[in-house]
């Protein structure tokens, strides 16, 4: 519960984004997040909610360990399955 | 037996040099702060899954120990709070809680066992889906909210976005400073830094800590939750202890910074006060819960209902789970292995203690990744 994945943002309605996860689109709600965000930027999300606007020249070291977990598909693996079960926190796109 | 498929198999940094270099820092640092062992105390289940992970420990010198302390949310629900929460659905209302809370006992009974008498337990995994539930429905739904600052702000977010009437929130929500507080009363405990979540830190900011290590001489140091991140991240404590140097540091500047997200602060603060309250084996922590202020009393399920949960603490505690050593574990006295029951009466499918319930429970990752991968077989 205490991972916060990075995603990019690909849409904006109000405060509800959709947000891209290693190639999942999920809504993100914006109410608590830190600075304005914008399309493209890339956010960390915590239980559903953005809590922080990743600065874009870190934006490259913040996904590698992501990348790295979301690729290990082994269910023993719990840093792993607390990185599935965020994504899940955050609703399926309606498109 | 899961000694041989995570741990040590699995240790692999993307940048192997670069881990040596740190772990060659570190023994040197131990060695030349002259008073071996040196114990330094993460607050956090992720980190822990990620030195377990990664067989940290083994590439640590001799002279350093580092221990989880009170780093899972779930594991320090209090008995109490999961008896609330039984006592409710076992009265008919329907619970909406996070996944890691269904299996967690209470003094007599879990919400799975509630749900095995027919209670409703809905499992989401955000605080967006509790009211959704609650939107379809004309039935009283409570969010049994449970995890520290950071997730306590979902909760706070939610309550501001005008809910519908029948939800309503049972809040176990728990504010990580004041057990650090705690721990390092501890005379026992002997901890000379702590690295600090780098999640909660998102939000609270790093300059939280700094009045806390000035008052304890012992500096607090904020980490990510990469294998590097956490060796860096011990390395810069132990440059920090060797040069008394009292005050709290950012390893993780890439998510931390030193206010931290005021936006979230202020949410959480207008829906959540820090009151005295229960964590489960360690006792009662001063401003250590956090809990809906008056204002919200409407949305307040323990002002709400009449949750009387005398009858599951009149059953008796089983006697296994009088041995759980938990508490201890969780303010770094002992470790998993030094409890009797760990891998044998105790399991995840089967846990008798909070610890081995939670994917951040340090008993559960160290089931799950083979205990200290040094001792790796023996589980
Ligand atoms: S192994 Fe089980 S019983 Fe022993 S301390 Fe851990 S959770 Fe408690």
């Amino acid at each position: 519960m205490c991972l916060g994945i990075p995603g990019k943002v690909i849409d904006i309605d109000g405060l509800q984004a959709t947000v891209d996860f290693f190639g999942v689109r999920r809504q993100v709600r914006l109410d608590v997040v830190d600075e304005p965000v914008a399309l493209g930027d890339y956010v960390l999300n915590h239980v559903g909610f953005a809590i922080r606007r990743i600065p874009e020249s870190e934006v490259a070291e913040t996904l590698k360990l992501f990348e790295e977990l979301a690729a290990a598909g082994d269910d023993q693996d719990l840093l792993a399955a607390d990185l599935r079960a965020e994504l899940a926190a955050t609703r399926e796109s309606k498109k | 037996m899961s000694a041989e498929t995570g741990g040590v198999a699995e240790l692999k940094f993307r940048d192997p040099r670069r881990a040596r270099e740190l772990t060659a820092a570190l023994a040197r640092l131990v060695e030349e702060l002259h008073r071996a062992p040196v114990t330094l105390m993460h607050v956090c289940g992720t980190h822990e899954q990620a030195i377990a992970r990664f067989g940290l420990r083994t590439s640590l010198p001799p002279g350093l120990r580092v221990i989880m302390g009170p780093g899972c949310p779930v594991c320090v629900t209090d008995l109490g709070e999961v008896d609330e929460g039984v006592a409710l659905a076992l009265q008919g209302v329907r619970i909406a809680t996070y996944g890691d809370m269904v299996k967690l006992p209470g003094s007599s009974k879990s919400l799975a066992d509630a749900q095995a008498e027919g209670a409703q337990i809905d499992v989401v995994y955000s605080a967006t889906q509790a009211v959704e539930l609650a939107r379809v429905t004309d039935e009283p739904v409570v969010f049994f909210a449970s995890g520290f600052e950071t997730t306590a702000v979902a909760t706070a977010a939610i309550l501001l976005s005008r809910p519908p009437a029948n939800f309503s929130v049972l809040s176990a929500h728990k504010y990580v400073p004041p057990a650090m507080e705690a721990v390092a009363c501890l005379p026992e405990t002997r901890v000379e830094g702590f690295l600090a979540a780098g999640h909660a830190a998102v939000i609270t900011g790093y300059g939280l800590f700094e009045d806390f290590a000035r008052r304890h001489r012992t500096p607090v140091v904020v980490a990510g939750f990469e294998p590097l991140d956490i060796l860096a991240a011990l390395v810069r404590l132990l440059e920090m202890i060797r040069d008394r140097e009292y005050g709290a540091a950012n390893a993780y500047p890439r998510c931390v910074t030193r206010e931290g997200n005021r936006r979230a602060q202020e949410s959480l603060w207008r829906v959540f006060e820090a009151a005295d309250g229960p964590w489960r084996g360690i006792g009662v922590i001063p401003g250590g819960n956090l809990q809906l202020r008056k204002e919200w009393a409407a949305m307040d399920a323990r002002r709400r209902f009449r949750i009387d949960v005398s009858g599951l603490q009149q059953a008796a505690q089983s006697e296994l789970s009088r041995r759980c050593l938990c508490g201890k574990i969780m303010v770094g006295l002992v470790e998993p292995t030094d409890c009797p029951l760990f891998g044998r009466q105790c399991l995840p499918e089967s846990p008798v203690g909070a610890c081995m319930v939670s994917s951040e429970g340090t008993c559960r990752i160290w089931y799950q990744y083979g205990g200290r991968p040094d001792l790796g077989g023996t589980a």
